[in-house]
């Protein structure tokens, strides 16, 4: 069988996977996220001080917006959606969720990011607006479950960039080019790594949490229901974190993926460059294209969903 | 440089963040962006201004907030600024008058540049003091934006270098003291493009500098002969 070369040319970081980094972090002897925060300090002459800073930032913001949708409903700028996480919420407070306490606080706090992003709230793109709930929600669950420290939680986050940063370096990060496995995948991925490390998993098996997140959305077609990012994406945040603890859970439990991350990465780029355009971001295709997103298509811009 | 740690494209701020008001990186982050910068160049002094949208943003405004987020630059609001939402009752209250045409087909007509992305918006400002800027800026992804088009000239402003931009009398000797002013702080000129007005004798004038300018400058380039504005857009922090 031919394969299809579909490894990214011009301006890549050769060495910069994930194999590599976790030799350097063995070489140096210092964790994941201690090598991303080295690295970054290295390259943008920040501190230490002031990177951890700005991540404790981020951090603040990822809380504010976890929590906005949950007490009171919001509703998107468009008007097409909301609710959702207020919704769930109050049936969590029931005691009415099958899921356990961290997965339905996880459920709750992924749909809020994503309702308060399409409310035009504020929220931390991580790494895209569109998938703005899966590494917080995942955090913040995780590490109220297990009594997390804040600094804990702020060096998870440089430990799930540093996967964010291979996946972008070497697929990519957009939904108009790879679909949406690349932002709520990408982010996913992010989220077992972040998970793994919080539950008190090591760096390896943060990076099969990775790479079993990954496996598991591939292939995620971007369809979104008059080009908003709001159906499918809010909901697809909600179910993305599931999929990241459910990796993270397995790979606290000592499984590994039997393909290693950075080839999981190689081949969302390939099934991404393989998509048609229709289901890469345009509006044009799946669940944009039902009947039912057909007539939002109408309501919203007042003309044909076939005019565009 | 020999370094000791692996770097990649990637900025760790660029994958967890940036901090920003929802609900699209290129339709509301790059949106406002894109205002603020044309505000600038309209010295900070918008009276009024037509918003022309074009292709995506012709299409999709209204859903992604793109016309809250082009005011709210207008008005001098970051990305993040949550007043975004707002922003057409906060420029009601301050006076400023807007309007949006959403237009077919391309912009490129007559206006002075050549390729058009389709996130495009074209800024038509009148200041306070009656003064007119036409600005074209795009928005080409993940919250990054170009202006290509100002006042009738083609131009490339992404925010990585700084840009002057000077409006001044069309007479000899202008661009040189300009350029000697320049290079007496060692600033190098990697652009530059000219548009005359006939109609009113004056020229405007687009230079990309490699390196900062300091304000210095600036003020010594206002102080010359025949020099009407000036204005430096830096890159943003």
């Amino acid at each position: 069988m031919e394969s299809t070369n579909y490894e990214k040319g011009e301006n890549v970081m050769a060495e910069f996977w994930m194999s590599e980094i976790l030799k350097g972090c063995v070489e140096k002897g210092m964790s994941l996220g201690e090598y991303i925060l080295a690295s970054e300090c290295e390259n943008t002459g920040q501190t230490r001080e002031q990177a951890l800073d700005r991540m404790s930032q981020m951090l603040d913001v990822m809380e504010q917006s976890a929590r906005g949708g949950l007490e009171n409903p919001v509703f998107s700028n468009s008007g097409l959606t909301g609710g959702c996480a207020h919704q769930y919420h109050g049936y969590i407070q029931k005691g009415q969720s099958i899921l356990g306490p961290v997965l339905a606080d996880a459920v709750q706090m992924a749909l809020s990011c994503s309702e308060v992003n399409a409310a035009m709230g504020k929220i931390v793109a991580c790494p895209t607006a569109g998938s703005c709930g899966i590494v917080p929600a995942a955090v913040l669950a995780v590490g109220k479950y297990r009594g997390n420290s804040r600094e804990e939680m702020v060096q998870a986050l440089f430990t799930a960039s540093g996967v964010g940063m291979v996946i972008g370096e070497h697929a990519t990060l957009a939904g108009a080019d790879g679909g949406c496995q690349a932002e709520c995948g990408a982010a996913a991925a992010m989220a077992a790594a972040a998970a793994v490390r919080l539950l008190g998993g090591d760096d390896e098996q943060a990076v099969h949490g990775a790479a079993m997140a990954l496996k598991n959305l591939l292939g995620l077609v971007c369809d979104p229901v008059c080009g908003l990012v709001e159906i499918p994406c809010i909901k697809r945040n909600a179910v993305s974190v599931s999929v990241a603890l459910t990796a993270a859970d397995m790979a606290c439990a000592g499984v590994r993926s039997y393909i290693p991350f950075d080839e999981v990465v190689t081949a969302m780029y390939a099934i991404g460059k393989a998509l048609p355009q229709q289901l890469r971001e345009t509006g044009q295709g799946g669940l944009a294209a039902t009947k039912t997103g057909m007539e939002m298509y109408q309501r919203i811009y007042g003309q044909d969903y076939g005019a565009m | 440089m020999k370094t000791e740690y692996l770097a990649g494209s990637y900025s760790v701020f660029d994958i967890a963040g940036p901090v920003m008001v929802g609900p699209s990186s290129s339709h509301t982050a790059g949106a406002a962006r894109l205002g603020k910068m044309a505000r600038v160049l309209a010295h900070n002094s918008v009276r009024s201004v037509v918003f022309q949208l074009y292709g995506s943003f012709a299409k999709t405004y209204k859903g992604h907030g793109t016309d809250k987020a082009l005011l709210a630059g207008i008005l001098g609001f970051d990305p993040w600024d949550e007043r975004l939402r707002d922003s057409f009752r906060i420029a009601g209250e301050s006076g400023v008058d807007y309007s949006f045409q959403p237009m077919e087909g391309s912009a490129g007509e007559g206006t002075g540049w050549e390729s058009v992305h389709p996130n495009t918006v074209r800024f038509l400002i009148t200041t306070h003091g009656g003064e007119k800027f036409d600005v074209v800026g795009c928005s080409i992804g993940g919250g990054k934006v170009r202006i290509v088009g100002l006042n009738g000239i083609s131009v490339q402003f992404t925010g990585e270098s700084p840009i002057l931009v000077t409006r001044h009398l069309d007479s000899p000797g202008i661009i040189a003291s300009i350029a000697s002013l320049l290079y007496q702080s060692r600033l190098n000129i990697g652009n530059m493009r000219v548009s005359r007005k006939r109609h009113s004798d004056t020229a405007d004038m687009y230079l990309e500098i490699d390196g900062s300018v300091p304000k210095s400058i600036v003020e010594q380039i206002q102080e010359l002969p025949g020099m009407l504005s000036v204005v430096l857009l830096q890159p943003e922090e």
